[in-house]
């Protein structure tokens, strides 16, 4: 939609909410020179293309490379310049699938493996349309020279991207109605003898009459446009989808022979570092290159408007330069207190507020109550706090440029690199390189520019990566909020009025196809963040109910223009939400904006739960009217044995361990996927210490790709929100963020008291496919909260749960004092 | 602000090398840019994550926080000197059998981490390896995997 290149729309794209992670699918030109990494060009010799297959047949693959070897990633940045190449059309069968005189499918998509196993679910959906062995397809995912522009591979965005009727599962079905049309016509049969097994057409009951992919176009383009109408293989007849296949990349991970980003090795290369400024919004003022003259390896000092940086020739003489050069900085701007920065948030002027539903009878409703509960709800600033500092290699050599990059947008870092680099953009290729799980914007693509700008300087390959404090003090962290809930209850019990006001801050994001300033290196380089653009009064809410942020609960109608979107029974509603400037930058963070809301919202449910002496399951599910949504809490609630009765416990006691349990809720996004939560914990009274023992989550996502895939992906979700719950906060001084490594941001280490996480899959093959990355890290921190609640009668409000925070509740308990 | 270089020998997964580099320089660098080895991994370079694990004399090392010049001589064993994608090690292909990982990153910490205790500790409780696994971080949170897959090692070991 952003792109500069005019993006040509594909009928078979649906157009979703413009919403911070979600992108249309636009098309970008490509170009027709390629290079490839040896991995992924060992990959198409294994599937039988030869160069001349590249250069004659393949409307996806043109290649000019001749050898392979790394030196081609070199002949690649100084030859590609070449004329444009036709615009690649994703509406076009051949941009997503091409098969080779074997036999053998390549693939391609935009959407890329970022560690949730989102190829290995790729390569089973390509093998089940076109009925081949999994073994016989090969994906080739986000370089923007030969695969289409999906966007980024954000939002829990690719499973209902590929694996509905559009994209890559439509090229994948109209391939193979494709093939067996040919074979029709070739074994002189009709379409409803024909059967496809193991990439060959047989016509039924006649063994003998048969012809392969290979010898119907083996090596040749299906010049036809993506159908409409094509049929995919219904889910029960599924052979490889739906499958707990093993991830295709495992083994090499296993035995540390996977290629990252970080391993990438170009002839010529040498080794950058950056110098970052000492403190949040410090200007360069001087940098005196004596203090690093004469130092083995040092290749050059680099410095464009606040962006400095050191080249070398080996990686540690890099450190070692960064590390003694001198450079003199101004003051920063001075940073708001951090104690009382929840404070300063709700008083920040001026604001952007969106009314994201109101009924404009809140406060009538609220008035007429029987009671109304309020509490307001805290989240930190948190961190992707990727495994791997950031790396890339850039080689920009003369107009060209080629990036290896981990980012997970690599047609918009294309088009971002081109503006600050300033070259044309059909001249920048961005070759997408996995690296370090990353949860959302971590320093990929910062670290990509970085790449980019060394290299430039000294018109050599230039490969980066970040040092821990780099990574944590500039990365776009995931925002904080204070949120303010209100509700009314009725005589019975039941909430007739919802009443949320959320603040929270923003400083740039993913950078998408133009603003390059939205990171700290764009904007170091000159380059400014997205402008804030002040709005109050909130207008009424237009268009439809939208809730992709989560920012309304669950429990309300969600009607907006006469059309209710929502999962609830409360009519009366008002959402209200502020957002405002910060001093750090702020990008998606799994599961953004979505996690802190439900937090809010999950953990105040079982505040009114409470106060009306319900169970929390039955309270829930008295105030929803969605089926799914019902349907999932109730069987997270079956498997984890739930017992019915209100929280807290009715034999608390107030010493020693207290064991209790929480539930919460969420229709991701508001239209991606299902999930419930069960959480069980023992809290250690005499020290806060909170031990979650048990998670049970049950989850619907339409049809399940992998179950155990999506597996992994709910346990780990559990469990890394379950760090986000306990232990992790962003923390600053006056000047500068102060979490900066390890030590000073709490992330779970492997050795702790690990629960145990038993998943309930849901498996519907009549809706949509959904997103299933990050319902469960979205509902972990309200069932572990409710669970304390449960256990001990503490309500904590504020996330991470630490043990002095713990403690401090437990002692604020009424009449504590009286029972210890 | 000379430097002295030195030859260092280290035999690396069972081939070895005479290098002529700044002792100082941590063998994280020496392996991953003058080896060219994919195993060990820069996450934190403050020896505090396990990315960069290596396994020296039995013990894993963080070759991030390890001068080269304190190795003369060393025998270093690297995630991709335990076993190939073909053949696995026992404790590698728990992990793969498993499916332990997500992004993949933290692996070297992890399995080499636990394969240096399980050798020496056979007969290690949960708790112990718990103990044992308490300063290595896997950002992605396969921790339930990874632990069955390192009792699963152990189980075969034992
Ligand atoms: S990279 Fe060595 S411990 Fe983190
Ligand atoms: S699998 Fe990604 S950090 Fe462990």
């Amino acid at each position: 939609m952003r792109s500069p290149e005019g993006p040509v729309r594909s009928e078979t794209l649906i157009l979703r909410r413009a919403q911070d992670e979600r992108r249309v699918e636009g098309l970008a030109p490509r170009r027709r020179t390629v290079t490839m990494t040896p991995d992924a060009r060992a990959a198409l010799a294994r599937a039988g293309f030869s160069r001349r297959d590249f250069l004659k047949t393949s409307g996806a693959l043109i290649v000019g490379f001749s050898a392979a070897g790394a030196a081609q990633r070199i002949g690649l940045a100084q030859r590609g310049g070449g004329a444009r190449g036709p615009q690649v059309d994703a509406r076009q069968l051949d941009s997503w699938i091409a098969i080779a005189t074997d036999g053998s499918v390549t693939a391609y998509t935009g959407k890329c493996e970022l560690g949730q196993g989102i190829s290995t679910a790729q390569l089973q959906l390509v093998a089940e349309e076109l009925s081949v062995p999994i073994a016989r397809v090969k994906l080739i995912q986000c370089d923007t020279s030969i695969a289409p522009d999906q966007g980024t591979t954000s939002g829990s965005q690719s499973t209902p991207t590929n694996f509905n009727e559009r994209n890559l599962a439509q090229a994948g079905a109209t391939a193979r109605e494709a093939l067996v049309r040919l074979a029709s016509e070739r074994l002189g049969a009709p379409v409803n003898q024909l059967a496809a097994a193991d990439g060959v057409i047989t016509v039924k009951g006649d063994a003998s009459k048969r012809v392969s992919y290979g010898e119907l176009v083996g090596g040749k383009k299906f010049s036809i446009p993506l159908s409409t109408t094509a049929k995919r293989k219904p889910a029960s007849e599924w052979t490889v989808l739906g499958k707990p296949v093993g991830r295709v990349d495992m083994p090499a991970m296993a035995t540390g022979q996977f290629e990252f980003v970080h391993n990438v090795r170009v002839p010529g290369m040498l080794h950058g570092r950056v110098v970052r400024p000492p403190a949040v919004g410090a200007t360069l003022v001087s940098v005196d290159e004596s203090s690093v003259r004469g130092l083995p390896g040092l290749v050059k000092v680099v410095v464009k408007k606040n962006f400095v940086g050191v080249v070398a020739e080996k990686p540690w003489q890099a450190i070692q330069a960064a590390n003694r050069l001198k450079a003199t900085w101004t003051p920063g701007v001075g940073l708001p207190s951090h104690r009382d920065f929840y404070d300063y948030l709700r008083k920040q002027k001026p604001s952007r507020d969106t009314f994201v539903v109101s009924s404009k009878d809140v406060d009538e409703k609220l008035a007429q109550a029987k009671e109304v509960l309020k509490a307001t709800y805290l989240h930190p600033y948190q961190m992707h706090g990727s495994i791997g500092s950031s790396c890339a290699v850039a080689d920009v050599q003369g107009d060209k440029a080629t990036i290896w990059s981990p980012t997970q947008s690599a047609h918009p870092t294309r088009s971002g690199s081109a503006l600050l680099l300033g070259l044309p953009v059909e001249n920048v290729r961005v070759i997408f390189t996995r690296g370090s799980g990353c949860y959302g914007i971590n320093g990929a693509d910062t670290v990509s520019y970085d790449a980019a700008l060394l290299s430039q300087a000294v018109g050599k390959p230039v490969r980066v990566q970040l040092s821990r404090r780099d990574e944590m003090a500039w990365e776009n962290y995931g925002v904080a909020f204070v949120i303010d809930q209100r509700v009314g209850i009725d005589a019975n019990g039941t909430i007739v009025a919802w009443d949320y006001e959320g603040w929270s801050p923003t400083l740039g994001g993913r950078p998408g196809y133009d603003r390059p300033g939205n990171v700290i290196t764009g904007q170091l380089a000159g380059f400014e963040p997205a402008a804030f653009t002040p709005r109050t009064p909130a207008p009424d809410p237009g268009g439809a109910f939208d809730n992709g942020g989560n920012t309304a609960p669950s429990y309300v109608t969600g009607c907006v223009g006469g059309k209710c979107g929502g999962t609830g029974t409360v009519r009366s509603e008002r959402v209200l939400s502020h957002t405002v400037k910060s001093h750090f930058f702020t990008g998606p963070l799994r599961s953004p904006s979505r996690l802190q809301n439900t937090f809010a919202h999950e953990c105040f449910m079982d505040e009114v739960a409470s106060r009306v002496k319900v169970d929390p399951v039955e309270y829930r599910l008295r105030h929803l009217s969605d089926a799914r949504l019902s349907h999932v809490v109730r069987e997270a609630a079956k498997a984890a044995r739930w017992e019915a009765r209100p929280s807290p416990r009715p034999d608390v006691r107030r010493t020693g361990i207290a064991g209790g349990r929480g539930i919460s809720c969420v229709l991701y996004e508001g239209d991606n996927g299902y999930a419930a939560m069960v959480a069980e914990v023992d809290v250690d009274q005499a020290t806060g210490r909170v031990r979650v023992k048990r998670i049970v989550v049950a989850q619907d996502c339409g049809p399940i790709s992998n179950p155990d895939g999506m597996r992994n992906q709910l346990e780990g979700g559990a469990l890394q929100g379950m760090s986000r719950a306990l232990g992790e906060e962003v923390t600053w001084d006056d000047q500068k963020v102060t979490s900066i490594d390890w030590r000073t941001y709490h992330s779970l280490p492997l050795g702790f008291e690990v629960p145990a996480v038993e998943s309930v899959l849901v498996n519907r093959t009549d809706v949509e496919a959904t997103g299933s990355g990050e319902t469960s890290i979205t509902i972990v921190a309200a069932a572990i909260g409710n669970a304390i609640f449960d256990a001990t009668g503490a309500r904590i409000r504020q996330v991470p749960f630490t043990p002095e925070r713990v403690k401090a509740a437990l002692d604020a308990r009424i009449g504590s004092s009286a029972l210890l | 602000m000379a430097v002295t270089m030195a030859t260092i020998s280290l035999t690396v997964n069972g081939r070895s090398h005479a290098l002529n580099v700044d002792p100082d320089t941590p063998l994280l660098y020496v392996l991953s840019d003058d080896l060219e080895l994919r195993g060990p991994k820069f996450g934190c370079g403050l020896g505090q994550c396990g990315a960069c694990t290596v396994i020296v004399r039995g013990r894993a090392v963080r070759s991030c926080v390890t001068p080269v010049g304190t190795l003369n001589r060393a025998d270093i064993t690297t995630l991709e000197g335990l076993g190939t994608s073909e053949r696995p090690h026992p404790i590698q292909q728990a992990f793969i059998d498993e499916q332990a990982a997500q992004c993949g990153f933290c692996l070297s910490g992890v399995i080499l981490t636990a394969k240096a205790f399980l050798d020496q500790n056979p007969r290690a409780t949960d708790p112990q390896i718990q103990q044992a696994m308490s300063t290595v971080l896997c950002r992605c949170f396969a921790h339930t995997r990874m632990l069955r897959a390192i009792k699963r090692y152990a189980q075969e070991k034992a």
